[in-house]
Protein backbone atom coordinates (compact mmCIF):
# COMPACT_ATOMS: atom_id res chain seq x y z
CA UNK A 1 0.00 0.00 0.00
CA UNK A 2 1.38 3.38 -0.95
CA UNK A 3 -1.46 5.56 0.27
CA UNK A 4 -0.31 7.16 3.49
CA UNK A 5 3.30 7.22 2.40
CA UNK A 6 2.34 9.79 -0.21
CA UNK A 7 1.55 12.35 2.48
CA UNK A 8 4.57 14.34 3.62
CA UNK A 9 3.78 14.48 7.31
CA UNK A 10 7.11 16.12 8.11
CA UNK A 11 5.72 19.41 6.78
CA UNK A 12 3.51 19.60 9.88
CA UNK A 13 6.26 18.53 12.28
CA UNK A 14 6.87 21.94 13.87
CA UNK A 15 3.19 22.61 14.46
CA UNK A 16 2.57 19.05 15.64
CA UNK A 17 5.53 18.91 18.05
CA UNK A 18 4.96 22.39 19.51
CA UNK A 19 1.16 22.76 19.24
CA UNK A 20 1.47 25.83 17.08
CA UNK A 21 -1.81 27.00 15.60
CA UNK A 22 -2.91 30.47 14.55
CA UNK A 23 -4.80 33.31 16.16
CA UNK A 24 -6.92 35.74 14.16
CA UNK A 25 -5.52 39.24 14.62
CA UNK A 26 -8.99 40.71 14.12
CA UNK A 27 -11.23 38.66 16.44
CA UNK A 28 -8.63 36.71 18.49
CA UNK A 29 -10.21 33.32 17.69
CA UNK A 30 -7.59 30.58 18.02
CA UNK A 31 -7.25 27.76 15.51
CA UNK A 32 -5.53 24.41 15.68
CA UNK A 33 -4.55 23.08 13.17
CA UNK A 34 -3.44 26.34 11.60
CA UNK A 35 -5.70 28.14 9.15
CA UNK A 36 -4.70 31.05 6.96
CA UNK A 37 -8.24 32.49 6.91
CA UNK A 38 -10.50 33.00 9.96
CA UNK A 39 -13.88 31.23 9.73
CA UNK A 40 -15.58 34.34 11.18
CA UNK A 41 -13.58 37.26 9.71
CA UNK A 42 -12.90 35.79 6.25
CA UNK A 43 -10.94 38.19 4.02
CA UNK A 44 -10.50 40.69 6.84
CA UNK A 45 -8.24 38.14 8.56
CA UNK A 46 -5.89 37.58 5.63
CA UNK A 47 -2.33 38.38 6.67
CA UNK A 48 -3.39 38.69 10.32
CA UNK A 49 -3.39 35.00 11.28
CA UNK A 50 -0.41 34.92 13.62
CA UNK A 51 1.26 31.78 14.98
CA UNK A 52 -0.11 30.90 18.40
CA UNK A 53 1.17 28.21 20.74
CA UNK A 54 -1.38 26.19 22.68
CA UNK A 55 -0.62 25.24 26.28
CA UNK A 56 -1.82 21.67 25.75
CA UNK A 57 -4.61 21.59 28.34
CA UNK A 58 -8.22 20.67 27.73
CA UNK A 59 -11.19 18.44 28.49
CA UNK A 60 -12.61 15.36 26.74
CA UNK A 61 -15.61 16.32 24.54
CA UNK A 62 -16.29 12.76 23.39
CA UNK A 63 -14.34 9.55 22.84
CA UNK A 64 -14.41 6.04 21.41
CA UNK A 65 -12.46 2.86 21.91
CA UNK A 66 -11.24 1.75 18.49
CA UNK A 67 -11.19 -2.05 18.22
CA UNK A 68 -10.88 -2.28 14.45
CA UNK A 69 -8.25 0.27 13.53
CA UNK A 70 -6.29 1.62 10.67
CA UNK A 71 -3.50 -0.89 9.88
CA UNK A 72 -0.91 1.71 10.93
CA UNK A 73 -2.14 1.37 14.51
CA UNK A 74 -2.22 -2.44 14.56
CA UNK A 75 -0.22 -3.08 17.72
CA UNK A 76 -1.97 -0.28 19.61
CA UNK A 77 -5.50 -1.68 19.10
CA UNK A 78 -7.69 -1.25 21.06
CA UNK A 79 -6.87 2.43 21.50
CA UNK A 80 -8.87 5.38 22.80
CA UNK A 81 -9.55 8.18 20.34
CA UNK A 82 -11.02 11.43 21.63
CA UNK A 83 -11.96 14.97 20.70
CA UNK A 84 -10.34 17.36 23.17
CA UNK A 85 -11.77 20.80 23.86
CA UNK A 86 -8.66 22.95 24.36
CA UNK A 87 -8.66 25.84 26.85
CA UNK A 88 -7.80 28.29 24.07
CA UNK A 89 -10.91 27.32 22.02
CA UNK A 90 -10.09 24.80 19.31
CA UNK A 91 -10.97 21.11 19.48
CA UNK A 92 -8.37 18.45 18.58
CA UNK A 93 -8.53 14.80 17.51
CA UNK A 94 -6.02 12.63 19.36
CA UNK A 95 -5.51 9.40 21.28
CA UNK A 96 -5.80 9.15 25.06
CA UNK A 97 -3.05 7.25 26.86
CA UNK A 98 -2.03 6.33 30.42
CA UNK A 99 -5.64 5.47 31.25
CA UNK A 100 -7.82 2.37 30.91
CA UNK A 101 -10.92 2.72 28.71
CA UNK A 102 -13.45 2.27 31.56
CA UNK A 103 -11.90 5.23 33.40
CA UNK A 104 -12.47 7.71 30.55
CA UNK A 105 -15.33 10.17 31.03
CA UNK A 106 -16.64 13.08 29.02
CA UNK A 107 -15.47 16.30 30.66
CA UNK A 108 -12.30 14.87 32.25
CA UNK A 109 -9.26 17.11 32.23
CA UNK A 110 -6.33 16.05 30.06
CA UNK A 111 -3.01 17.40 28.84
CA UNK A 112 -0.74 16.68 25.88
CA UNK A 113 2.13 14.20 26.01
CA UNK A 114 4.71 13.72 23.25
CA UNK A 115 4.46 10.22 21.79
CA UNK A 116 5.09 8.02 18.80
CA UNK A 117 2.00 8.11 16.57
CA UNK A 118 2.79 5.53 13.90
CA UNK A 119 5.25 4.32 11.30
CA UNK A 120 5.31 4.52 7.52
CA UNK A 121 4.77 0.99 6.22
CA UNK A 122 7.75 0.11 4.10
CA UNK A 123 10.42 2.53 5.24
CA UNK A 124 9.74 2.24 8.94
CA UNK A 125 10.01 6.00 9.50
CA UNK A 126 8.47 6.87 12.86
CA UNK A 127 6.01 9.76 13.14
CA UNK A 128 5.81 11.56 16.45
CA UNK A 129 3.16 13.90 17.77
CA UNK A 130 0.75 14.57 20.61
CA UNK A 131 -1.49 12.29 22.59
CA UNK A 132 -3.39 13.24 25.73
CA UNK A 133 -3.09 11.88 29.27
CA UNK A 134 -5.38 12.53 32.26
CA UNK A 135 -4.41 15.35 34.65
CA UNK A 136 -5.21 13.08 37.59
CA UNK A 137 -1.91 11.24 36.98
CA UNK A 138 0.55 14.16 37.07
CA UNK A 139 3.62 11.92 37.51
CA UNK A 140 3.15 10.85 33.90
CA UNK A 141 3.20 14.43 32.64
CA UNK A 142 5.63 14.76 29.75
CA UNK B 1 -34.24 26.90 -15.17
CA UNK B 2 -36.25 24.01 -16.64
CA UNK B 3 -38.07 21.38 -14.59
CA UNK B 4 -36.04 18.19 -14.62
CA UNK B 5 -37.53 14.69 -14.61
CA UNK B 6 -36.14 11.21 -14.09
CA UNK B 7 -37.30 8.96 -16.94
CA UNK B 8 -35.26 5.86 -16.21
CA UNK B 9 -33.72 4.15 -13.19
CA UNK B 10 -31.67 1.02 -12.78
CA UNK B 11 -29.29 -0.70 -10.45
CA UNK B 12 -27.06 -3.74 -10.15
CA UNK B 13 -27.38 -6.08 -7.24
CA UNK B 14 -25.25 -4.82 -4.33
CA UNK B 15 -22.80 -7.04 -2.48
CA UNK B 16 -19.61 -8.84 -3.26
CA UNK B 17 -19.83 -9.02 -7.07
CA UNK B 18 -16.87 -11.32 -7.49
CA UNK B 19 -17.14 -11.74 -11.27
CA UNK B 20 -17.72 -8.07 -12.11
CA UNK B 21 -15.13 -5.32 -12.47
CA UNK B 22 -15.85 -1.61 -11.93
CA UNK B 23 -16.47 -1.15 -15.65
CA UNK B 24 -18.87 -4.13 -15.69
CA UNK B 25 -20.78 -2.70 -12.73
CA UNK B 26 -20.95 0.82 -14.18
CA UNK B 27 -22.13 -0.41 -17.57
CA UNK B 28 -24.74 -2.79 -16.12
CA UNK B 29 -26.24 0.02 -14.04
CA UNK B 30 -26.22 2.49 -16.92
CA UNK B 31 -27.70 -0.05 -19.31
CA UNK B 32 -30.52 -0.85 -16.87
CA UNK B 33 -31.39 2.86 -16.61
CA UNK B 34 -31.19 3.40 -20.37
CA UNK B 35 -33.45 0.41 -21.05
CA UNK B 36 -35.87 1.67 -18.42
CA UNK B 37 -35.93 5.10 -20.10
CA UNK B 38 -36.35 3.59 -23.56
CA UNK B 39 -33.68 5.83 -25.05
CA UNK B 40 -31.02 5.06 -27.65
CA UNK B 41 -27.33 5.68 -27.19
CA UNK B 42 -27.47 8.50 -29.76
CA UNK B 43 -29.93 10.34 -27.49
CA UNK B 44 -27.35 10.75 -24.73
CA UNK B 45 -25.73 14.19 -24.45
CA UNK B 46 -23.68 13.71 -21.29
CA UNK B 47 -22.66 11.28 -18.59
CA UNK B 48 -21.90 12.00 -14.92
CA UNK B 49 -20.30 9.30 -12.77
CA UNK B 50 -20.08 9.38 -8.99
CA UNK B 51 -17.04 7.43 -7.82
CA UNK B 52 -15.12 7.87 -4.61
CA UNK B 53 -11.81 6.08 -4.88
CA UNK B 54 -11.27 3.90 -7.96
CA UNK B 55 -7.68 5.11 -8.06
CA UNK B 56 -7.01 3.53 -4.70
CA UNK B 57 -9.38 0.56 -4.90
CA UNK B 58 -8.45 -0.72 -8.35
CA UNK B 59 -5.65 1.64 -9.46
CA UNK B 60 -7.93 3.08 -12.14
CA UNK B 61 -8.49 6.82 -12.56
CA UNK B 62 -10.23 8.51 -15.51
CA UNK B 63 -13.40 6.62 -14.69
CA UNK B 64 -15.85 8.77 -16.66
CA UNK B 65 -13.99 8.17 -19.91
CA UNK B 66 -13.68 4.47 -19.06
CA UNK B 67 -17.42 4.02 -18.54
CA UNK B 68 -18.25 6.12 -21.61
CA UNK B 69 -15.86 4.11 -23.76
CA UNK B 70 -17.06 0.67 -22.65
CA UNK B 71 -20.67 1.82 -22.96
CA UNK B 72 -19.96 2.18 -26.67
CA UNK B 73 -20.22 5.97 -26.62
CA UNK B 74 -16.62 6.90 -27.47
CA UNK B 75 -17.42 7.43 -31.15
CA UNK B 76 -20.04 10.01 -30.17
CA UNK B 77 -17.52 11.98 -28.08
CA UNK B 78 -20.11 12.91 -25.45
CA UNK B 79 -19.37 15.01 -22.40
CA UNK B 80 -18.36 12.80 -19.47
CA UNK B 81 -17.51 13.90 -15.93
CA UNK B 82 -16.43 12.00 -12.84
CA UNK B 83 -17.56 13.47 -9.54
CA UNK B 84 -15.90 12.79 -6.18
CA UNK B 85 -17.22 13.85 -2.80
CA UNK B 86 -16.39 10.81 -0.64
CA UNK B 87 -19.57 8.85 0.13
CA UNK B 88 -21.66 11.72 -1.28
CA UNK B 89 -20.12 11.29 -4.75
CA UNK B 90 -23.40 9.91 -6.15
CA UNK B 91 -25.57 12.69 -4.76
CA UNK B 92 -23.16 15.38 -5.93
CA UNK B 93 -23.04 13.76 -9.39
CA UNK B 94 -26.85 13.89 -9.52
CA UNK B 95 -26.89 17.56 -8.52
CA UNK B 96 -24.47 18.35 -11.36
CA UNK B 97 -26.48 16.30 -13.87
CA UNK B 98 -29.63 18.09 -12.66
CA UNK B 99 -28.00 21.49 -13.24
CA UNK B 100 -26.87 20.44 -16.70
CA UNK B 101 -30.46 19.63 -17.74
CA UNK B 102 -32.13 22.45 -15.80
CA UNK B 103 -29.84 25.02 -17.38
CA UNK B 104 -30.76 23.94 -20.91
CA UNK B 105 -27.20 22.85 -21.71
CA UNK B 106 -28.13 19.18 -22.22
CA UNK B 107 -31.42 17.39 -22.89
CA UNK B 108 -30.62 13.79 -22.05
CA UNK B 109 -28.15 13.00 -19.30
CA UNK B 110 -27.21 9.67 -17.76
CA UNK B 111 -25.98 9.96 -14.17
CA UNK B 112 -24.62 6.96 -12.36
CA UNK B 113 -22.53 5.94 -9.43
CA UNK B 114 -20.33 2.91 -9.00
CA UNK B 115 -17.74 1.56 -6.59
CA UNK B 116 -15.73 -1.66 -6.52
CA UNK B 117 -14.65 -2.08 -2.88
CA UNK B 118 -14.29 -5.81 -2.30
CA UNK B 119 -11.07 -6.23 -4.27
CA UNK B 120 -9.38 -4.48 -1.33
CA UNK B 121 -8.84 -6.13 2.07
CA UNK B 122 -10.70 -4.98 5.18
CA UNK B 123 -7.57 -3.17 6.39
CA UNK B 124 -7.13 -1.44 3.04
CA UNK B 125 -10.80 -0.44 3.09
CA UNK B 126 -10.41 1.11 6.55
CA UNK B 127 -7.47 3.14 5.30
CA UNK B 128 -9.07 4.16 1.98
CA UNK B 129 -12.31 5.22 3.66
CA UNK B 130 -10.42 7.13 6.35
CA UNK B 131 -8.92 9.31 3.61
CA UNK B 132 -12.30 11.08 3.42
CA UNK B 133 -11.58 12.60 6.83
CA UNK B 134 -8.80 15.17 7.33
CA UNK B 135 -5.77 13.00 6.53
CA UNK B 136 -3.27 15.19 8.37
CA UNK B 137 -5.22 16.11 11.48
CA UNK B 138 -7.75 13.28 12.02
CA UNK B 139 -6.66 10.12 10.20
CA UNK B 140 -2.99 10.62 11.12
CA UNK B 141 -3.88 10.38 14.82
CA UNK B 142 -5.92 7.19 14.46
CA UNK B 143 -9.36 8.35 13.31
CA UNK B 144 -11.34 5.81 11.28
CA UNK B 145 -14.87 6.36 10.01
CA UNK B 146 -16.46 4.11 12.61
CA UNK B 147 -14.43 6.04 15.24
CA UNK B 148 -15.69 9.45 14.07
CA UNK B 149 -19.32 8.30 14.08
CA UNK B 150 -18.79 6.51 17.40
CA UNK B 151 -17.67 9.81 18.90
CA UNK B 152 -20.85 11.45 17.55
CA UNK B 153 -22.85 8.55 19.01
CA UNK B 154 -21.29 8.92 22.47
CA UNK B 155 -21.89 12.68 22.42
CA UNK B 156 -25.53 12.03 21.39
CA UNK B 157 -25.95 9.50 24.20
CA UNK B 158 -24.51 12.02 26.68
CA UNK B 159 -26.57 14.98 25.46
CA UNK B 160 -29.90 13.29 24.70
CA UNK B 161 -29.87 9.99 26.59
CA UNK B 162 -29.91 8.00 23.35
CA UNK B 163 -29.23 4.31 24.04
CA UNK B 164 -27.35 1.54 22.24
CA UNK B 165 -30.68 -0.31 21.98
CA UNK B 166 -32.27 2.63 20.17
CA UNK B 167 -29.37 2.80 17.73
CA UNK B 168 -29.57 -0.97 17.23
CA UNK B 169 -33.25 -0.62 16.28
CA UNK B 170 -32.13 1.26 13.15
CA UNK B 171 -30.17 -1.81 12.04
CA UNK B 172 -33.07 -4.15 12.87
CA UNK B 173 -35.50 -1.98 10.86
CA UNK B 174 -33.24 -1.59 7.86
CA UNK B 175 -32.44 -5.30 7.73
CA UNK B 176 -36.20 -6.01 7.82
CA UNK B 177 -36.58 -3.71 4.82
CA UNK B 178 -33.56 -5.17 3.04
CA UNK B 179 -35.10 -8.63 3.36
CA UNK B 180 -37.75 -7.40 0.90
CA UNK B 181 -35.26 -5.98 -1.62
CA UNK B 182 -33.96 -8.51 -4.19
CA UNK B 183 -31.00 -6.23 -4.98
CA UNK B 184 -29.89 -5.77 -1.35
CA UNK B 185 -26.58 -7.09 -0.08
CA UNK B 186 -28.24 -8.51 3.07
CA UNK B 187 -31.72 -9.93 2.49
CA UNK B 188 -32.03 -11.27 6.00
CA UNK B 189 -33.86 -10.01 9.07
CA UNK B 190 -31.86 -9.70 12.27
CA UNK B 191 -32.98 -9.29 15.88
CA UNK B 192 -31.94 -6.76 18.50
CA UNK B 193 -29.63 -9.17 20.32
CA UNK B 194 -27.67 -9.83 17.14
CA UNK B 195 -26.85 -6.13 16.91
CA UNK B 196 -26.15 -5.68 20.63
CA UNK B 197 -23.97 -8.79 20.95
CA UNK B 198 -21.87 -8.17 17.85
CA UNK B 199 -18.18 -7.42 18.27
CA UNK B 200 -17.21 -3.78 18.81
CA UNK B 201 -15.72 -1.82 15.91
CA UNK B 202 -15.48 1.55 17.65
CA UNK B 203 -17.28 1.62 20.98
CA UNK B 204 -20.30 2.18 21.19
CA UNK B 205 -20.69 1.01 17.57
CA UNK B 206 -20.55 -2.72 16.89
CA UNK B 207 -20.28 -4.59 13.60
CA UNK B 208 -24.06 -4.47 13.06
CA UNK B 209 -24.13 -0.69 13.62
CA UNK B 210 -21.94 -0.31 10.51
CA UNK B 211 -22.81 -0.44 6.82
CA UNK B 212 -20.86 -3.06 4.86
CA UNK B 213 -18.11 -2.96 2.24
CA UNK B 214 -19.91 -3.39 -1.08
CA UNK B 215 -19.67 -3.47 -4.84
CA UNK B 216 -22.49 -1.98 -6.86
CA UNK B 217 -23.69 0.57 -9.34
CA UNK B 218 -26.89 2.54 -9.91
CA UNK B 219 -27.97 4.95 -12.65
CA UNK B 220 -30.67 7.39 -13.68
CA UNK B 221 -31.67 9.08 -16.94
CA UNK B 222 -32.65 12.76 -16.69
CA UNK B 223 -34.57 14.89 -19.18
CA UNK B 224 -36.41 18.19 -19.16
CA UNK B 225 -39.97 17.53 -17.96
CA UNK B 226 -41.51 18.65 -21.27
CA UNK B 227 -39.67 15.86 -23.09
CA UNK B 228 -40.05 13.25 -20.36
CA UNK B 229 -43.65 12.33 -21.08
CA UNK B 230 -42.71 10.92 -24.47
CA UNK B 231 -40.52 8.34 -22.70
CA UNK B 232 -42.54 7.34 -19.68
CA UNK B 233 -46.07 7.77 -18.41
CA UNK B 234 -44.76 8.35 -14.90
CA UNK B 235 -41.73 10.59 -14.86
CA UNK B 236 -40.49 11.55 -11.40
CA UNK B 237 -39.76 15.26 -11.04
CA UNK B 238 -36.70 16.50 -9.18
CA UNK B 239 -38.29 19.30 -7.13
CA UNK B 240 -35.28 20.05 -4.98
CA UNK B 241 -31.57 19.34 -5.43
CA UNK B 242 -29.01 20.79 -3.05
CA UNK B 243 -25.48 20.39 -1.75
CA UNK B 244 -24.26 21.88 1.52
CA UNK B 245 -20.78 21.72 3.00
CA UNK B 246 -19.13 22.05 6.41
CA UNK B 247 -15.66 21.77 7.94
CA UNK B 248 -13.78 18.69 6.75
CA UNK B 249 -12.82 17.70 10.27
CA UNK B 250 -15.42 16.68 12.84
CA UNK B 251 -13.38 18.38 15.58
CA UNK B 252 -13.84 21.83 14.01
CA UNK B 253 -17.65 21.79 14.22
CA UNK B 254 -19.40 23.53 17.11
CA UNK B 255 -21.92 20.68 17.50
CA UNK B 256 -21.05 16.97 17.55
CA UNK B 257 -24.62 15.66 17.82
CA UNK B 258 -25.94 17.23 14.63
CA UNK B 259 -24.76 17.88 11.06
CA UNK B 260 -25.21 21.52 10.09
CA UNK B 261 -24.78 20.60 6.42
CA UNK B 262 -27.78 18.24 6.64
CA UNK B 263 -29.90 21.00 8.18
CA UNK B 264 -28.93 23.49 5.48
CA UNK B 265 -29.19 21.08 2.54
CA UNK B 266 -32.57 19.87 3.80
CA UNK B 267 -34.01 23.35 4.34
CA UNK B 268 -32.78 24.58 0.96
CA UNK B 269 -34.16 21.53 -0.85
CA UNK B 270 -37.58 21.83 0.79
CA UNK B 271 -37.69 25.57 0.06
CA UNK B 272 -36.75 24.93 -3.57
CA UNK B 273 -39.43 22.22 -3.78
CA UNK B 274 -42.02 24.46 -2.05
CA UNK B 275 -42.66 21.64 0.43
CA UNK B 276 -42.47 21.14 4.17
CA UNK B 277 -41.08 18.07 5.93
CA UNK B 278 -44.67 16.99 6.63
CA UNK B 279 -45.21 16.58 2.87
CA UNK B 280 -42.60 13.80 2.65
CA UNK B 281 -44.05 10.28 2.39
CA UNK B 282 -40.82 8.29 2.48
CA UNK B 283 -37.11 8.96 2.81
CA UNK B 284 -33.84 7.28 2.02
CA UNK B 285 -31.37 8.57 4.63
CA UNK B 286 -27.60 8.06 4.86
CA UNK B 287 -27.33 5.35 7.54
CA UNK B 288 -23.62 4.59 7.12
CA UNK B 289 -23.81 3.91 10.86
CA UNK B 290 -26.96 3.51 12.93
CA UNK B 291 -26.34 6.81 14.75
CA UNK B 292 -26.19 8.59 11.39
CA UNK B 293 -29.83 7.77 10.63
CA UNK B 294 -30.91 9.11 14.04
CA UNK B 295 -28.97 12.35 13.53
CA UNK B 296 -30.37 12.72 9.98
CA UNK B 297 -33.96 12.25 11.21
CA UNK B 298 -33.40 15.07 13.72
CA UNK B 299 -31.49 17.43 11.43
CA UNK B 300 -34.00 17.11 8.59
CA UNK B 301 -36.84 17.88 11.02
CA UNK B 302 -38.71 14.56 10.97
CA UNK B 303 -38.35 14.61 14.78
CA UNK B 304 -36.99 17.11 17.31
CA UNK B 305 -33.36 16.95 18.43
CA UNK B 306 -32.85 14.01 20.76
CA UNK B 307 -36.11 12.24 19.89
CA UNK B 308 -35.05 10.05 16.95
CA UNK B 309 -33.93 7.08 19.04
CA UNK B 310 -37.28 6.72 20.78
CA UNK B 311 -39.18 7.37 17.53
CA UNK B 312 -37.35 4.61 15.66
CA UNK B 313 -37.83 2.21 18.57
CA UNK B 314 -41.59 2.99 18.50
CA UNK B 315 -41.68 1.96 14.84
CA UNK B 316 -42.54 5.37 13.36
CA UNK B 317 -40.17 4.87 10.42
CA UNK B 318 -40.85 1.20 9.69
CA UNK B 319 -42.32 0.08 6.39
CA UNK B 320 -44.87 -1.98 8.28
CA UNK B 321 -47.04 0.22 10.46
CA UNK B 322 -44.81 3.30 10.35
CA UNK B 323 -46.01 6.82 9.54
CA UNK B 324 -43.12 7.73 7.23
CA UNK B 325 -40.99 4.77 6.14
CA UNK B 326 -37.24 5.42 6.13
CA UNK B 327 -34.81 3.36 4.08
CA UNK B 328 -37.31 1.00 2.48
CA UNK B 329 -34.44 -0.24 0.29
CA UNK B 330 -32.65 -1.51 3.40
CA UNK B 331 -30.54 1.62 3.55
CA UNK B 332 -26.77 1.62 3.45
CA UNK B 333 -26.91 -0.92 6.29
CA UNK B 334 -28.68 -3.74 4.43
CA UNK B 335 -28.88 -2.68 0.77
CA UNK B 336 -25.13 -2.10 0.89
CA UNK B 337 -22.87 0.93 0.56
CA UNK B 338 -20.68 1.00 -2.55
CA UNK B 339 -19.69 4.61 -1.81
CA UNK B 340 -19.96 6.25 -5.22
CA UNK B 341 -23.24 4.45 -5.99
CA UNK B 342 -25.10 5.18 -2.77
CA UNK B 343 -26.45 8.66 -3.57
CA UNK B 344 -27.88 7.36 -6.85
CA UNK B 345 -29.16 4.08 -5.36
CA UNK B 346 -31.21 6.09 -2.85
CA UNK B 347 -32.90 7.97 -5.70
CA UNK B 348 -33.46 4.74 -7.68
CA UNK B 349 -35.38 3.39 -4.67
CA UNK B 350 -37.39 6.62 -4.40
CA UNK B 351 -38.21 6.49 -8.13
CA UNK B 352 -39.40 2.87 -7.89
CA UNK B 353 -41.56 3.82 -4.90
CA UNK B 354 -43.06 6.90 -6.56
CA UNK B 355 -43.80 4.93 -9.73
CA UNK B 356 -45.47 2.14 -7.74
CA UNK B 357 -42.95 -0.53 -8.71
CA UNK B 358 -41.26 -1.22 -5.40
CA UNK B 359 -42.82 -4.68 -5.09
CA UNK B 360 -43.02 -6.02 -1.53
CA UNK B 361 -41.54 -2.74 -0.25
CA UNK B 362 -44.19 -0.52 -1.85
CA UNK B 363 -45.34 2.43 0.26
CA UNK B 364 -48.99 2.85 -0.77
CA UNK B 365 -49.95 6.24 -2.17
CA UNK B 366 -46.49 7.76 -1.88
CA UNK B 367 -46.10 10.84 -4.08
CA UNK B 368 -43.20 12.74 -2.46
CA UNK B 369 -39.83 11.39 -1.35
CA UNK B 370 -36.60 12.78 0.09
CA UNK B 371 -33.08 11.39 -0.26
CA UNK B 372 -30.11 12.36 1.91
CA UNK B 373 -26.49 11.49 1.10
CA UNK B 374 -23.50 12.32 3.34
CA UNK B 375 -19.82 12.58 2.48
CA UNK B 376 -17.26 12.07 5.22
CA UNK B 377 -18.43 12.84 8.74
CA UNK B 378 -20.75 15.53 7.36
CA UNK B 379 -18.49 17.83 5.32
CA UNK B 380 -20.68 17.29 2.23
CA UNK B 381 -24.42 16.61 2.29
CA UNK B 382 -26.82 16.40 -0.64
CA UNK B 383 -30.60 16.33 -0.40
CA UNK B 384 -33.04 15.62 -3.22
CA UNK B 385 -36.81 16.07 -3.10
CA UNK B 386 -38.66 13.97 -5.66
CA UNK B 387 -42.30 14.04 -6.72
CA UNK B 388 -44.44 11.65 -8.72
CA UNK B 389 -46.46 12.97 -11.66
Amino acid sequence: MVQTEGIRYWRDMRARYNLIGRRCGKCSRVYFPARSICLDCHRHSIGKMDPYKLQGRGTVSTFTIVHDGDPRFGVQVPYILALIQMEEGPRMTAQLVDIDPPQVTIGMRVHTVFRKIGTVHTEGVIHYGYKFAPDSMPHLRA
Amino acid sequence: MRDVAIVGAGTTKFGELWNDSLRDIGIQAGFAAIQDAKIESHDIDALYVGNMAAGRYIAQEHVAALITDYSGLSSRHISATRVEAACASGGVALHNAYLAVASGMYDTVVVGGAEKMTDATDAENTEILAASADAQWETFFGATFPALFAMMARAHMQEHGTTREQMAQVAVKNHAHGALNPNAQFQKEIDLDTVLNAGMVADPLGVFDCSPISDGGSALVLMPLEKALSHTKRPVIIRGSTIATDTLGLHARPKLTSMAATKVAGQRALTQAKKTIADIHLAELHDCFTIAELIALEDLGFVKAGEAGAAVAEGRFHLKGGQMPVNTSGGLKARGHPCGATGIAQVVEAVFQLQGRAGARQVKGATTALTHNVGGSGATVTVHVLEAT
